[in-house]
């Protein structure tokens, strides 16, 4: 390693090095690697605040989106003074004045095919922190493409879920889900509503998977789907296996080049979105 | 029979198929769930002809989407 750390950053960082599977070497190794985040919003926001405190040196925020007075129930990184602002602007301020080893790149666009292979090269790891199906499918496609190790997630109400993907290696988001939901089949928080803390449990779950992904530690939520419920608060593991049949990681992928499903969803119904 | 679903015992009528687990489940719209039956995912379109019996082990995924929410879809 041509790192070296600080005596500031040794003491920022002890209670990670004091941790016989991290130590040096893996702040180190932290403070090269490069995550990027999907969604600045009720996952992203706790997932962002973690990995940016443990010092992972550079990450990426992509979100297109502005703050609302409605996001502050939960996304914790934007406060009421950010209400208008960009969203990747008011998480990029917050992550800077956190840890300064951080290098924030701020993406202020929507993640869509013609851009997001693109967006995920550069990194070590990506977090899915978006809000619908179409971003959720278009994440995984674009990892299993181009072969980024990512965490999913979904939060509704007071349930949550997550898995981690390496692609060609474990089960995929679409080796599970198959393809997505037609529109309102399935309602969305802003319907149903979610309780706030849900989303920090489950942001920061996606932050432990990023971590422990880039320090090569523990086990992995690979070919898992952890589904939680709240007010029971029970985690239960649901094996899944690589899918033969999926139709980007499978035996005869279908998909190998990205395209917007959203114009595919506007074609069946006949209605735009 | 017994069935395992989501991890916890059920009993069900015999020789339901997976279509028929559903509507007993109140899952009205099969588009939301994804269903796996002794760890393998099926597709949609072979729910009410997978029949299920003594034993199986069935989990009832939901899409969550969540995250961001100011444009959910």
């Amino acid at each position: 390693m041509e790192l070296t750390l600080s005596d500031e950053q040794i003491e920022r960082y002890s209670r990670h090095i004091v941790l016989e599977d991290v130590g040096v070497n893996g702040q180190e190794k932290l403070l090269a690697s490069k995550v990027l985040i999907i969604g600045a919003g009720g996952l992203g926001a706790p997932a962002s605040l973690y990995l940016a405190a443990a010092g992972v040196g550079t990450l990426g925020l992509v979100d297109a989106d502005q703050v609302d007075i409605s996001n502050l129930q939960r996304q914790v990184i934007h406060h009421t003074d950010d209400i208008g602002r960009d969203k990747v602007t008011s998480a990029a301020n917050k992550l800077r004045a956190i840890n300064p080893d951080v290098t924030v790149r701020e993406f202020h666009l929507r993640a869509e095919a013609s851009n997001i292979l693109d967006l995920i090269n550069d990194y070590d790891f990506v977090v899915d922190g978006t809000d619908n199906f179409v971003a959720k499918f278009l994440i995984n496609d674009a990892c299993v493409l181009g072969n980024k190790p990512f965490s999913h997630a979904g939060i509704l109400r007071f349930d949550g879920q997550l898995m981690t993907v390496r692609p060609g290696a474990s089960a995929c988001y679409r080796c599970v889900f198959n393809q997505p939901p037609p529109p309102r089949a399935v309602p969305s928080c802003s319907q149903a509503g979610v309780l706030g803390a849900v989303a920090g449990v489950v942001g920061c779950l996606q932050a432990t998977e990023a971590l422990k992904s880039l320090l090569g530690l523990g086990g992995l939520l690979t070919d898992t789907l952890l589904v939680w419920n709240a007010l029971r608060m029970d985690f239960r593991k649901v094996k899944v296996k690589r899918n033969p049949r999926c139709a980007v990681c499978g035996e005869h992928p279908t998909i190998t080049t990205l395209r917007d499903e959203a114009a595919a969803v506007c074609d069946i119904t006949g209605k735009p979105r | 029979m017994k069935l395992i679903v989501n991890g916890t015992d059920v009993q069900v009528s015999d020789g339901i198929n997976v279509g028929q687990l559903l509507f007993k489940r109140k899952v009205r719209l099969p588009d939301m769930v994804s269903v796996e039956l002794n760890e393998t995912v099926l597709q949609r379109a072979e729910f009410e002809t997978t029949p299920l019996h003594e034993g199986d082990r069935v989990e009832l995924l939901y899409f969550m989407g969540g995250g961001c929410g100011t444009h959910a879809v």
